[in-house]
């Protein structure tokens, strides 16, 4: 292929990026599952990168689950949506960045469905207008988090303390990136790569010095989907999907997964603990499982942040080994002192993953 | 430990270990059973299709996959009225194809020559 004509095609999958001024919106779970994702994705953008990201308490959720759930009709998930932008338009700012993946295919999908169906923006607004009073401007540009970090990547990789290289051998980590099905598969050209390439979470790795695997289900769902995991005789069909995922993975050895979704870091996280006692058998070396590390998380190790700082002890997978070839130094005894030092209470071991 | 949920059996097909020899012995008697484009009109005909599970798309696709049980069980349900037969776009004897299938499922007493009606 002519060099100059593979670089069109490329500009094809690209997405502008703004670099400064977002209001950023959170996720409903991604602070009980990852409590410190949230909060060093402000503190790396703002306190680290000097950028002006600014939130609002009176944010709620987007309504992405319930509607995902059909427990709500799009119509009202649309009015929800149309309040977070009200509160963006009250707060001045016209770039949107939400922190999870639901959220951000949610907001995207109202603005496509607006797109293609202008009376029914005329609808929400009424209806917004009816409930709390509120008006808004569309958001020039809706961005999901990891879009800023992949943006900033070479801002951090500067400012890196650590490589994601095993600092005893010098060979570059296996990283495996899993991109939540909702950033790119539903609306491609909104997703930098787009669905066939989405390179969001490759270039994030390769930039700090990682090792892309590229392996046969790299592309499948996690099996988070929501009407699979609340409904509990479900939940077979959802870890069955993880498990397809694992099988394919496992004969390149990863020694870590990134992924941009708060459902995929769960339940790949999580299920490989009950997998593991079901079928007796762990993905990682030595009895351990594969650590599952959400963008920021790989961010804030890459920055030299401490590990229990960012939420690592969180993990069901035990982060030690990882810690361990990255070279980062961590204190054992301070893993269960939350903030203030409160003893956050030491979890019970499984019986078969092992864990430290 | 009982969590109240399990992995669900994979159904993914590897298919650089499937058995194909019953495919290749249907060949072998019935060389049109190549030309089927899988269109279904075969199973849209079927009188027995929706009471049975019958449909000879998937009875070709599970002999290509290896799913002999599947096959076998569909094969028992065909009445052999030749409906199918008559709707293929592609003019396949699909009834012929099914007769021959059957024999081979029997005991494989089908030889060379005697497949043809």
């Amino acid at each position: 292929m002519i060099y100059q004509g593979k670089q069109k095609i490329w500009s094809d999958y690209q997405k502008e990026i703004p670099s400064d001024h977002w209001f950023y919106v959170r996720s409903c779970i991604r602070q009980s599952f990852f409590p410190g994702s949230e909060k060093w994705f402000l503190g790396i953008c703002r306190d680290m990168l000097g950028k002006d990201i600014h939130e609002t308490e009176h944010h709620t959720t987007c309504g992405g689950i319930a509607y995902h759930c059909d427990v709500i009709p799009q119509l009202t998930a649309m009015t929800i949506v149309a309040r977070q932008f009200a509160l963006m338009t009250e707060a001045g700012y016209k770039n949107l960045v939400a922190s999870c993946i639901t959220s951000f295919g949610n907001y995207t999908e109202t603005l496509e469905t607006w797109r293609e169906f202008p009376e029914l923006e005329a609808r929400v607004r009424e209806a917004l207008w009816k409930s709390c009073r509120r008006e808004f401007e569309k958001p020039e540009y809706v961005a999901h988090a990891s879009d800023l970090i992949y943006k900033f990547r070479g801002e951090i990789a500067e400012k890196a303390k650590f490589r994601l290289v095993d600092h005893r051998t010098g060979e570059p980590l296996r990283v495996v990136e899993h991109i939540g099905c909702h950033y790119s598969k539903m609306f491609p050209h909104k997703g930098v790569g787009g669905a066939e390439y989405p390179c969001v979470l490759s270039g994030m790795a390769e930039s700090w010095g990682g090792r892309i695997i590229d392996y046969p289900e790299r592309r499948h769902c996690c099996g988070f989907g929501f009407r699979q995991y609340l409904v509990k005789a479900n939940r077979g069909y959802s870890m069955s999907n993880t498990h397809k995922k694992f099988e394919s993975m496992e004969p390149y050895h990863p020694d870590m997964i990134i992924t941009n979704c708060p459902g995929c870091p769960y339940f790949l996280d999580r299920w490989q603990y009950v997998i593991s006692e079901q079928t007796g058998k762990t993905y990682g070396q030595n009895g351990y499982g594969i650590p599952v590390l959400t963008y920021e998380e790989l961010a804030g190790l890459v920055l030299g942040i401490d590990p229990w700082d960012l939420g690592l002890q969180i993990h069901q997978v035990a982060v030690e080994p990882l810690l361990d070839k990255l070279g980062i130094a961590y204190d054992p005894a301070k893993k269960y002192l939350g903030l203030n030092e409160k003893d956050i209470m030491k979890p019970g071991l499984p019986t078969v993953l092992r864990c430290c | 430990m009982d969590f109240g949920f399990s992995l669900a059996p994979s159904s993914a097909v590897n298919l650089d270990t499937v058995d194909l020899s019953r495919y290749n012995r249907l060949v072998r008697l019935e060389p049109d059973a190549r030309i089927c484009m899988a269109c279904g009109s075969c199973s849209a005909t079927c009188t027995a299709g929706p009471f049975s599970g019958m449909s000879v798309r998937k009875v070709l696709l599970g002999l290509q996959r290896g799913q002999d049980a599947q096959v076998n069980r569909m094969l028992s349900a065909c009445m052999l009225c030749g409906k199918c037969t008559m709707v293929c776009p592609r003019g396949i004897n699909t009834r012929n194809l099914i007769l021959n299938l059957c024999r081979i499922a029997a005991d494989g007493s089908v030889s060379k020559g005697e497949g043809r009606l």
